[in-house]
């Protein structure tokens, strides 16, 4: 298993990163919060430490989770939305059991 | 699902959220405008550095080209007022002609299509961009505030500015760069702003006197959504005919002459809109122009406006009789705009509904807030209880057909958006074009309605009359746009129109068309008949000649011609006359005396099909 990009993530990842000017690729784990338990962190990565990180590529992007992370989102495909004017990054988590109204927090 | 951004290493939020989105409300005002911004249901009304939240909507042009905004060209107005554009909201996407109440400022009539034209010592401007200068000040103060570019604003507008109106403002925004979320109905901002939605079932009136228009709505809630039921009002009254009234008193009083220079029109301006603001708050004032002064009292001032108020009851009334509504059904009235702030406003508000008058909420403000808390739901920042807001369309939208009457296709007062479809035919053999004529209004005959724009579907298969089926499809948008297509159905050929009116056309006072729509009503319904009995028995009579050319001496002898062309003759003449009924008992002869000639033409082609054929071919 692993974590997974769409063609437009990773193109807006690599963009982001470019206008940014520095880092490696992006950090995507989970933490407790929310209504419903769970929430995303989506971080750029500055110095990779693959010591206790799992790092996957995919689209050329590094996207590394932490092993704790990992157990509650492996097989996340990661993707890039706009509705209306508001656009952003989208999880699709097959561990996914419930999600709050907002979509803010999830439960496995 | 929220939609989330990357953030700085470390930075992630516990809850992460998606990008802010800088968005704004912005009341446009005849008089003054407004900006606001609203964050989780928490608004701030945006102020400049000195604290002053409303920027005068008042435009001034300088000779070296420089333009000046809000305060400060006020200021410039009280010596330059030619150059002062103040209350150009009324003169947002009207023609010349409608103009014709006096004006600080000289307007002339542009060349091609009647827009008026703002003559300054800067040039010439027209009112989409001394409105757009307007906003680009309003969005800098929420730029300001927010900290980079706008990602949209939400734009209120008179719940009766019609699609030209709502054009041209939509044009200003473009034109100040700013990107419009939805253009709001004011009445509808102010029940947001007053969190009515949270309550449970409310019937409210919103009554609204600002500085240039008067409306008055009355809206319904239903489990946390407001729905506008009926509005109505006059866009052409408000504070400054308030003013109008004292500067009439002053120039009675002090016997001054009536023809007042521009800057002295503006300088009696202010001090009337002074004694007005004093008598909100005090029994008397002194009141002094020139050399001359006296004592304005309440009491006098009331009897000054009693007229105008009174056109106000008389338009909530209205209302009333529109939805079928009781008073007694109304729950709440929400007073919205500075003029509401007069006592006597509030008496005959709170007398004539006999419901509590809410004035929590600054009458000013109330409209930003409101577009605020929308432009906050728009752009996305409020995931949760979002609010649904149903507008309705002011004025009946229609389309011509033959005899020069209108067929309506999305009533007054539908809520939008919406879409709406009819079936049209053609009405001559043949015939490959249709032309299509929309137009706003409420009576029958297309000379009394609002002509909005005129396109043709090309390319209909030649059919014989009323064969071709062509579907009209009305659609409004939510921001009272509206796009209009014509479709053959059998070839799917089509045309469509987006109404972006043209500015000069003869805009008479909506109000007024309601009203003659009444008073008319039945001498409407008898030009209807008659139009539409004169257009069927001119169908007949081009059928039947048509056939007579064609198998008139093949199937019938000389005096069953004979007798078909005198009743030809004879309806001709009936169609110049006036009366409906003989017109279309004359038409039905005709047709009947027709029928054996109709059923041969019918045996004829039949035979003349199967002609050469032998039956097996039809097994």
């Amino acid at each position: 298993m692993a974590i997974t990009l769409t063609e437009s993530a990773a193109r807006h990842v690599a963009n982001q990163l470019a206008s940014r000017g520095k880092g490696v690729g992006i950090r995507v784990g989970v933490t407790t919060t929310g209504c419903s338990g769970m929430a995303y962190v989506l971080e750029f990565v500055d110095d990779l430490d693959t010591t206790n990180d799992e790092v996957f590529e995919d689209h050329g992007i590094k996207i590394v989770v932490d092993p704790k992370s990992l157990v509650y989102i492996n097989g996340t495909e990661m993707d890039f939305v706009k509705v209306g004017v508001n656009e952003g990054f989208e999880f699709k988590n097959p561990n996914v059991k419930g999600e709050c109204g907002c979509g803010e927090s999830f439960n496995v | 699902m929220a939609l989330l951004s990357i953030s700085e290493p470390g930075e992630s939020k516990p809850t992460v959220h998606a990008i802010r989105k800088r968005a704004v409300g912005i009341d446009l005002g005849t008089t003054n405008s407004l900006v606001a911004t609203a964050d989780a249901g928490k608004v701030q009304t945006l102020c400049d550095h000195k604290g002053h939240c409303l920027v005068p909507s008042v435009v001034h042009y300088s000779n070296d080209g420089t333009v000046m905004v809000g305060d400060k060209a006020v200021e410039k107005g009280s010596s330059d007022s030619r150059n002062s554009i103040s209350s150009v909201k009324r003169l947002m996407g009207r023609g010349f002609n409608d103009v014709d109440y006096d004006l600080a400022y000289e307007i002339t009539e542009n060349a091609d299509g009647g827009m008026p034209i703002i003559e300054t010592s800067a040039g010439s401007k027209n009112p989409v961009e001394v409105s757009a200068e307007i906003l680009k000040v309003l969005a800098n103060r929420g730029e300001e505030e927010l900290g980079g570019e706008l990602d949209g604003a939400v734009i209120t507008v008179p719940a009766y500015f019609d699609e030209s109106q709502r054009q041209a403002t939509k044009d200003a925004a473009r034109l100040a760069g700013i990107k419009v979320l939805r253009l709001l109905s004011e009445p509808t901002a102010a029940a947001v702003a007053y969190g009515l939605d949270r309550k449970q079932e409310e019937t409210v009136i919103i009554y609204d006197l600002g500085g240039g228009t008067f409306d008055v709505s009355l809206m319904r809630l239903e489990q946390g959504i407001f729905r506008v039921l009926a509005t109505g009002g006059d866009t052409a009254l408000g504070g400054d005919d308030f003013d109008r009234a004292i500067i009439n008193w002053i120039i009675s009083e002090s016997g001054l002459d009536e023809k007042l220079s521009y800057d002295r029109r503006n300088a009696i301006t202010a001090v009337a809109r002074d004694a007005k603001h004093a008598l909100s708050l005090d029994e008397k004032t002194e009141v002094s122009f020139e050399n001359w002064s006296a004592t304005l009292t309440r009491d006098t001032f009331n009897n000054l406006i009693d007229q105008l108020v009174e056109s106000t009851i008389k338009a909530c009334r209205r209302v009333m009789r529109d939805a079928r509504m009781d008073i007694s059904a109304i729950t709440d009235v929400v007073m919205v705009g500075g003029s509401t702030r007069m006592p006597r406003v509030r008496e005959r508000v709170a007398e004539f509904f006999q419901a509590e008058v809410h004035t929590e909420i600054d009458p000013d403000q109330v409209v930003a807030v409101g577009a605020a808390l929308q432009a906050d739901v728009l752009a996305g920042n409020k995931y949760g209880d979002e609010v649904l807001l149903l507008d309705v369309i002011p004025l009946s939208l229609g389309i011509e057909t033959m005899g020069g009457l209108i067929e309506k296709i999305i009533p007054r007062n539908t809520t939008i958006p919406v879409s709406r479809a009819q079936q049209f035919t053609t009405y001559k053999d043949g015939q490959t074009v249709m032309s299509l004529h929309v137009l706003q209004g409420e009576r029958e005959l297309i000379s009394d309605c609002r002509s909005l724009a005129k396109f043709e579907l090309k390319g209909i298969p030649p059919m014989v009359a009323g064969a071709a089926i062509i579907e009209v499809t009305f659609q409004v948008d939510a921001d009272g746009l509206m796009e209009v297509q014509a479709r053959e159905l059998s070839t799917g050929v089509a045309s469509s129109v987006v109404i972006k009116p043209s500015y000069g056309l003869e805009d008479k006072d909506i109000e007024k068309m309601i009203t003659d729509s009444f008073t008319s009503a039945a001498a409407d319904k008898d030009a209807r008949a008659l139009q539409e009995n004169r257009v069927e028995a001119e169908r007949i009579i081009e059928a039947l000649e048509n056939a007579l050319v064609e198998d008139g001496n093949e199937l019938l002898d000389d005096n069953e011609i004979e007798l078909l062309n005198e009743g030809i003759t004879k309806l001709r003449e009936m169609i110049t006359k006036q009366d409906a009924d003989a017109i279309r008992t004359g038409a039905e002869a005709l047709n009947k005396a027709s029928l054996v000639f109709a059923g041969r033409r019918m045996d004829s082609q039949i035979k003349s099909a199967l002609k050469g054929h032998t039956i097996e071919e039809y097994d």
